[in-house]
């Protein structure tokens, strides 16, 4: 469409060098962007796109090349001076302050002012018509940011990234916790802009997405520039191929269900909620789950998946029903410690926030979990603990390879797979994994989907699997719940799982 | 080969001796206490002598070991605290009240030099300053209170209880066990540096060959990923707020001690900003996580070097305060990477005059 291969690049990097201790992110990459366009930066976990973004957005500084903006030599340290030439982003994880209001979010540091004066009424009257004008949003834009999910906050970052005149709108998966609707309602947005002539640069992992919006594709891997296509002249498989260095058949190897050699009698629950629930988190619900059983539980953003998650791992307490773990004393489960003393495990839907502990090592954030059930005084030795990182970061392809490495620095799949090995060490019964395969790539979607399977079938552990991607929900699940609006609606066992089936218990509304 | 890669491990890349020194943690604390002393060296050479007298030693050194006590003490359970992303403004007011009740106790007592009656008070002293922390822990961990806040009302009223503790009065003390807490020498160096000594081996054995130092830092990092990692956070949290009233109480005996007597109001003031002063410049960052002990050491140990010199230099009285701000500021522009790094790259401009033209008219 919007193909511009006569006019002038509105951005313009050559040969792009950038290092950190151990890490080599970025080693000779060229990249340009033109106005009007959508140009989908790919690439796998540790690609070097994240790095490429920051280094665009004046958070890091390059070691070696250049940038230039309409042919201008353009240097920036720090993301203020990079909006004030005219880059703006939206992050991966939401970058705004969730204490402040809606409003106070996309005008913070430029309010309008009279006498010096904020002024509050015009400020709100504006970012309630920016939100509706531009992405059709319809909320009350002076309570806190921390009142509305994540998809809504998602939204108002961007809203916030268009409303400063940016010439370049960097997107970095944008639509990594948006339900369907949201993601279309986006693109239009996306689209409406293109047309206005603003230059795009778009970072996801959904293919679908990719070929949707995209005009031109560039592929990174392992920090070096493979190509630049136009996304109309480069085949899907071409592109993951591309992207991962070798033939796709990783997905497709994958069984299509699971557990169809596992005793389907086997009804021993090892974790059984009656009447569990939580005002405000979710509606009272009955689960259990049997030894080596996968259970997915389905259902929109925001239908209280994670919340029904974190019930059964005690991380918020239920104000009613009973849970009864195995191995659990009377009292049951009240805490995470509690839980995990149980033998129950859990990766937290926020990697950053309530996953990693960012400046710590790689070896600490694996060993803390057992380290925790173990008390003060009975230490795991450093020869120990350095055998112990030495095996997860092996088995679970972790890179790069160094134990010492502060887990901050690693790329978000290979942060995932600490949280995996930390929780790995403790030996669960029941592994929660909470949108496991969220913001990474294909190639590690696929390694924990697989171990998902070996760990269920070969190890005899339960896990629920919560995830927002269907395929994947039916590809690894025995059993799945599915949810809608905070409450647990049907039960899908594995003969009647098909996608229509469960779509239909997500979309709920049995009339019309 | 595994070898010559476990060897790389440690240090993230292979480096030279030379830039592993540099990067090291204690480099700039270090290289900086070692610039005042060398000032000292020069200006003074007298600083350096160091006499015995009596059995005892004598000089600046000393004097600095002896009047740095109370601050590397508290300095180190400042450390904990700062690790956990929590700070304790409350820690000059707990040294206050630990020496009133332990003043108050022994002179209250028939026989003053009796080493039961010692004992009895200085236990008292320091079981009330872990109950003082204790009271902090409680106020952050479980109210929720910020760390800055909670530890302002011990602060604020801390003084107070010092003062209803010793009826408003200075209480003076004869008591010889007593003032040996603060005053006394073994084996010719000041009694008071072998109790910091004391300290600082246990807080290092606890936290680095317990799991205790890895809970902290992964607490002071990120306490919900903690508490879903199965680390009691609150408990943590409570347990170094207490080691860091029980070592202002230590502190507070020292200096009362050494006075052989316990002022409410002045005993310990303003202690707790050298002591967060120092756990800075050791390295530990306030916003939690990596803490480093020998490294608060050395930041004390500088800040009372710094305090020794401006008198033994003969500062003022009255300008004495804002030197020790210049150098106290420019200490912490020199430790400031950015700062570093600004300052290196103008220095680098300013050597290429002419390229510099060349890319503003490119």
């Amino acid at each position: 469409m919007a193909q511009q291969t006569g006019a002038e690049p509105v951005l313009k990097l050559t040969n792009i060098h950038k290092g950190f201790p151990g890490v080599r992110a970025l080693s000779g990459v060229d990249f340009r962007l033109f106005p009007g366009e959508v140009h989908a930066l790919m690439g796998e976990n540790g690609a070097g796109k994240s790095t490429l973004i920051k280094v665009l957005t004046g958070v890091y500084s390059i070691d070696e090349g250049t940038v230039e903006m309409e042919g201008k030599r353009l240097v920036v340290h720090s993301p203020q001076e990079a909006q004030g030439a005219g880059i703006s982003t939206v992050y991966q994880e939401v970058n705004l302050c969730t204490n402040l209001s809606v409003a106070e979010n996309i005008y913070i540091g430029r309010e309008p002012r009279r006498f010096g004066r904020i002024q509050w009424k015009e400020m709100n009257r504006r970012a309630a018509q920016l939100l509706e004008e531009r992405l059709h949003l319809r909320v009350d834009v002076t309570l806190p940011l921390s009142e509305y999910p994540v998809a809504i906050q998602q939204l108002v970052a961007i809203a916030r990234a268009i409303d400063i005149k940016a010439k370049v709108l960097i997107l970095d998966e944008p639509t990594s916790s948006l339900d369907r609707g949201e993601v279309a309602r986006l693109f239009e947005v996306v689209r409406k802009l293109r047309g206005e002539g603003m230059a795009i640069l778009f970072v996801t992992h959904f293919i679908d997405q990719v070929y949707e919006i995209s005009d031109r594709i560039t592929i990174l891997r392992g920090g070096e520039l493979i190509a630049e296509y136009k996304a109309s002249e480069l085949p899907r498989l071409e592109l993951v191929s591309r992207m991962i260095g070798k033939e796709l058949t990783m997905l497709d190897e994958l069984p299509k269900t699971a557990g169809d050699s596992r005793m389907s009698d086997d009804h021993a629950a090892i974790v059984a909620a009656s009447g569990l629930g939580r005002k405000g988190a979710i509606e009272p619900f009955n689960l259990s789950i049997g030894r080596g059983e996968v259970i997915g539980l389905a259902g929109l953003l925001g239908s209280g998946r994670t919340e029904l998650a974190r019930l059964l791992y005690g991380a918020d307490r239920a104000d009613q029903g009973k849970l009864h773990v195995e191995g659990a004393g009377k009292g049951g489960v009240h805490s995470p410690r509690g839980a995990i003393d149980a033998g129950l495990a859990f990766c937290p839907e926020n990697r950053k926030t309530e996953g990693i502990i960012e400046d710590l090592t790689v070896r600490e954030n694996i060993v803390v979990a057992l380290q925790a059930t173990r008390g003060w005084f009975k230490t795991i030795s450093r020869k120990r603990q350095n055998e112990i990182a030495e095996k997860y970061i092996k088995t679970l392809n972790i890179h790069p390879p160094n134990p010492e490495q502060l887990v901050k620095n690693l790329s978000g799949g290979n942060q995932q797979k600490v949280i995996l090995g930390r929780w790995l060490l403790t030996q669960p019964k029941l592994l929660i994994l909470d949108e496991p395969t969220r913001g990474i790539d294909i190639g590690a979607k696929a390694e924990i989907q697989r171990l998902v399977m070996t760990l269920s079938r070969e190890e005899g552990m339960s896990v629920l699997y919560v995830s927002s991607e269907l395929e994947e929900v039916l590809r690894v699940s025995d059993r799945i719940a599915v949810l809608r609006d905070r409450v647990k609606v049907e039960e899908i066992g594995k003969e009647e799982m098909d996608e229509q089936r469960i779509m239909k218990a997500i979309a709920g509304g049995g009339g019309a | 080969m595994t070898g010559d890669t476990k060897g790389r491990y440690a240090t993230g890349k292979p480096t030279s001796w030379l830039n592993r020194t540099y990067k090291h943690h204690l480099f700039w604390p270090m290289a900086l206490w070692m610039a005042l002393l060398l000032f000292n060296l020069f200006y003074s050479p007298s600083f350096f002598k160091v006499v015995v007298r009596e059995g005892h030693l004598y000089g600046s050194l000393i004097d600095i070991l002896n009047f740095g006590a109370p601050l590397m003490l508290v300095a180190i359970g400042m450390t904990t605290v700062i690790a956990t992303r929590g700070i304790d403004l409350s820690v000059g007011s707990v040294v206050a009240i630990a020496g009133a009740l332990a003043c108050q106790m022994i002179s209250k007592g028939s026989d003053q030099n009796a080493v039961s009656l010692v004992i009895y008070a200085v236990v008292m002293a320091l079981v009330l300053s872990i109950a003082l922390g204790l009271w902090n822990g409680l106020l952050v961990s479980i109210t929720g209170i910020q760390p800055i806040i909670a530890t302002l009302i011990l602060m604020v009223a801390g003084r107070g209880i010092a003062q209803l503790i010793t009826d408003g009065q200075i209480i003076t003390v004869s008591s010889t066990p007593y003032q040996y807490i603060g005053a006394g020498s073994l084996a010719g160096l000041p009694f008071s540096i072998f109790l910091v000594a004391i300290v600082f081996a246990i807080s290092a054995l606890l936290t680095r060959r317990t799991a205790l130092g890895l809970y902290i830092e992964s607490v002071g990092c990120n306490p919900e990923a903690s508490r879903l990692a199965g680390i009691r956070a609150k408990t943590v949290m409570i347990i170094v707020y207490m080691f860091c009233g029980l070592c202002a109480g230590v502190a507070g005996l020292i200096l009362s001690g050494n006075v052989a007597s316990a002022d409410g109001n002045n005993a310990g003031l303003w202690i707790e900003l050298d002591a967060i002063l120092a756990v800075v410049i050791g390295g530990t960052s306030l916003t939690g996580g990596r803490f480093y002990l020998t490294g608060t050491i050395v930041g004390a140990l500088m800040i009372q070097t710094l305090t020794t010199t401006i008198y033994s230099v003969g500062v003022k009285p009255e300008v004495t305060l804002v030197v020790k701000a210049v150098v106290v500021m420019a200490v912490c522009l020199i430790q400031s990477e950015p700062f570093r790094k600004a300052i290196i790259s103008r220095w680098k401009t300013r050597r290429y005059p002419a390229e510099r033209e060349v890319t503003r008219h490119a």
